[in-house]
């Protein structure tokens, strides 16, 4: 079994309404898997279940149909709740709704202090922690004087000093300006790539998802189509007709091909297409 | 107002500023009730000296003292006035209804020395310690409580987070107020009444807000694995140390020296 497994994972929110119940579908039957080691991008606009299904992976929200496995436990089984949120760390948007202390250090502790680790493994699990995330010279600031990029890295250095083998990030970078975005998802890709982090981005940006491993497009509670970055921004044409974006590179190139030009592939980012574009026109 | 800073700590090196909170709390409850059982002049110089020997070792800018001094020099100089009006015995000096006597002279000076000391004992407190390590020393102070069904880790977590998010509130007020004044709202002129009805379209929209952060941070909460104060571990361990030892012996010679100035003196 795979690290993350959705089996015909569905979910309804009860609606109340003056009359009647109704109750608004927001993920129907989706299946999914998610190895070990692996960068996952979900990428759909508002509405498309890409949140709801993210909360599903630590048991934030349970299933009202199907099932949900994480490292082989049931999600649903109330048992073993915890042991499931310290596999997987969910990283929510706004960074300043999710720091608890008044210092840095203090906060990255809050974890681990919550499962009840023995003082001087703490010390160690916030230094490392936090150097992982390049923070370390920080760890003595106040949290409310750092900028969007950073107080996001804080929180993700709170979930790494739980040990997790996953993290999860519900559009950590939606509220960050370019440079904060960048810092975020170097941080989380450097995770990945030496510690072998398993790490899923729910995302809005495109040209965020082109390093992935495999990108997920969600439309309506649905998996609309997956593959790596290449095979799925190559389908521009269906990318475009549920009011997705391809990464800009990609745009440029899938409107001069509909003019006539031929390219070999399209292009995922800003030196491939320059590379691509040098070969046809010198 | 974005760079308010609650409770006043200013960082240093000096040797309050190292002792262990707990005892500081302790002591500064200790002070307090020191200060009030002075009866005679001697008793309040010595208290007064213990004051002026934290204010010293806090090695915390005297202006600052002063500047906290500030806030309350309205109130000395009502209580004094009024105890040097209402002293009872041989009147030295009157006119009309008012009269002076000896016993007024000695009452407004015991007022006077012990409320500037209560704010420099205090002030050397919030002075010297964090927030957070204050917060964090209640908190293990507060334990005892719990055999009593007080939930002290509860309220210590509600400490920590109203601090946090002090600065965050106030940053919104302030977006939110620009928000207003951008949309022509009129927060300046008026009568109080005017005034305070100005403030609703802040209030409004800034507990909305509040409450939508709070939600969310339940949720991160969860995220980290957070169940209350059982089975919970801290990182920082507070060990009680030489210098704490040195301060309580202070302390203890101090009210020793009271004790025998109140009898003897």
């Amino acid at each position: 079994m795979n690290f993350i497994e959705a089996e015909h994972l569905s979910f309804y929110y009860e609606q109340e309404d003056e009359q009647q119940n109704t109750q608004k579908l927001v993920l129907r039957d989706v299946s999914l898997s998610v190895k070990k080691g692996e960068f996952l991008a979900v990428i759909g606009h508002n509405g498309s279940g890409k949140s709801t299904l993210s909360k599903h992976m630590n048991a934030i929200l349970l299933p009202t149909g199907g099932r949900m496995y994480v490292d082989g436990i049931d999600t649903s089984d109330e048992e073993r709740i915890y042991e499931v949120r310290r596999k997987v760390g969910l990283v929510l948007q706004n960074p300043d709704n999710q720091l608890v202390a008044s210092i840095v250090e203090e906060d990255v502790a809050f974890g681990p202090e919550n499962l009840g680790v023995e003082p001087e493994e703490i010390r160690r699990r916030v230094d490392k922690s936090l150097k992982a995330v390049d923070m370390y010279e920080y760890r003595l600031h106040a949290p409310h004087k750092l900028s969007g990029g950073q107080k996001q890295r804080i929180a993700i250095a709170g979930i790494l000093a739980m040990e997790p083998d996953c993290i999860v990030l519900d559009e950590p970078t939606a509220m960050l300006d370019p440079k904060g975005r960048e810092e975020v998802i170097s941080a989380v890709t450097k995770l990945n790539k030496e510690q072998g982090i398993t790490v899923v981005i729910i995302t809005h940006n495109m040209e965020e998802t082109v390093n992935c491993d495999r990108v997920v497009v969600m439309d309506k509670g649905k998996i609309l189509t997956q593959g790596t970055p290449r095979e799925v921004f190559s389908q521009v044409q269906l990318i475009r007709s549920h009011q997705l974006d391809v990464p800009q590179a990609t745009e440029l190139c899938s409107m001069l091909v509909s003019v006539g030009l031929s390219l070999v592939q399209l292009p995922l980012d800003t030196q491939e297409c320059i590379d691509a574009l040098s070969e046809v026109l010198l | 107002m974005r760079d308010i800073t609650l409770g006043q700590y200013y960082p240093s090196n000096g040797i309050l500023h190292r002792l262990d909170p707990r005892i500081k709390v302790l002591l500064l409850i200790g002070v307090i009730v020191l200060i009030f059982c002075t009866f005679n002049f001697f008793a309040l110089g010595v208290a007064a000296l213990l004051v002026a020997t934290s204010v010293i070792l806090s090695k915390v800018p005297i202006k600052l003292y002063l500047k906290s001094m500030k806030a309350i020099i309205i109130v000395i100089l009502i209580t004094s006035l009024l105890n040097l009006f209402y002293g009872t015995g041989e009147p030295l000096w009157s006119f009309w209804i008012f009269k002076i006597t000896k016993d007024g002279i000695e009452n407004s000076i015991y007022v006077t020395v012990r409320i500037i000391s209560l704010v420099m004992v205090s002030s050397s407190l919030t002075f010297t310690t964090s927030p957070t390590d204050l917060t964090d020393a209640l908190e293990r102070l507060m334990k005892p409580l719990s055999f009593f069904k007080v939930k002290t880790h509860e309220i210590a977590m509600m400490m920590t987070i109203a601090l946090r998010f002090v600065p965050t509130l106030l940053e919104e007020t302030d977006k939110i107020m620009s928000a207003q004044k951008a949309r022509g709202a009129d927060m300046e002129s008026g009568n109080l009444i005017k005034r305070i009805k100005a403030l609703i379209p802040i209030l409004i929209p800034l507990f909305v807000s509040a409450f939508r952060r709070a939600y969310e941070l339940a949720m991160a909460m969860e995220c980290r694995c957070y169940q209350g104060g059982e089975g919970r571990t801290r990182m920082k361990q507070l060990h009680l140390s030489a210098r704490d030892f040195v301060a309580l012996f202070v302390f203890v010679v101090a009210v020793a020296g009271v004790v025998l100035c109140n009898i003897f003196l």
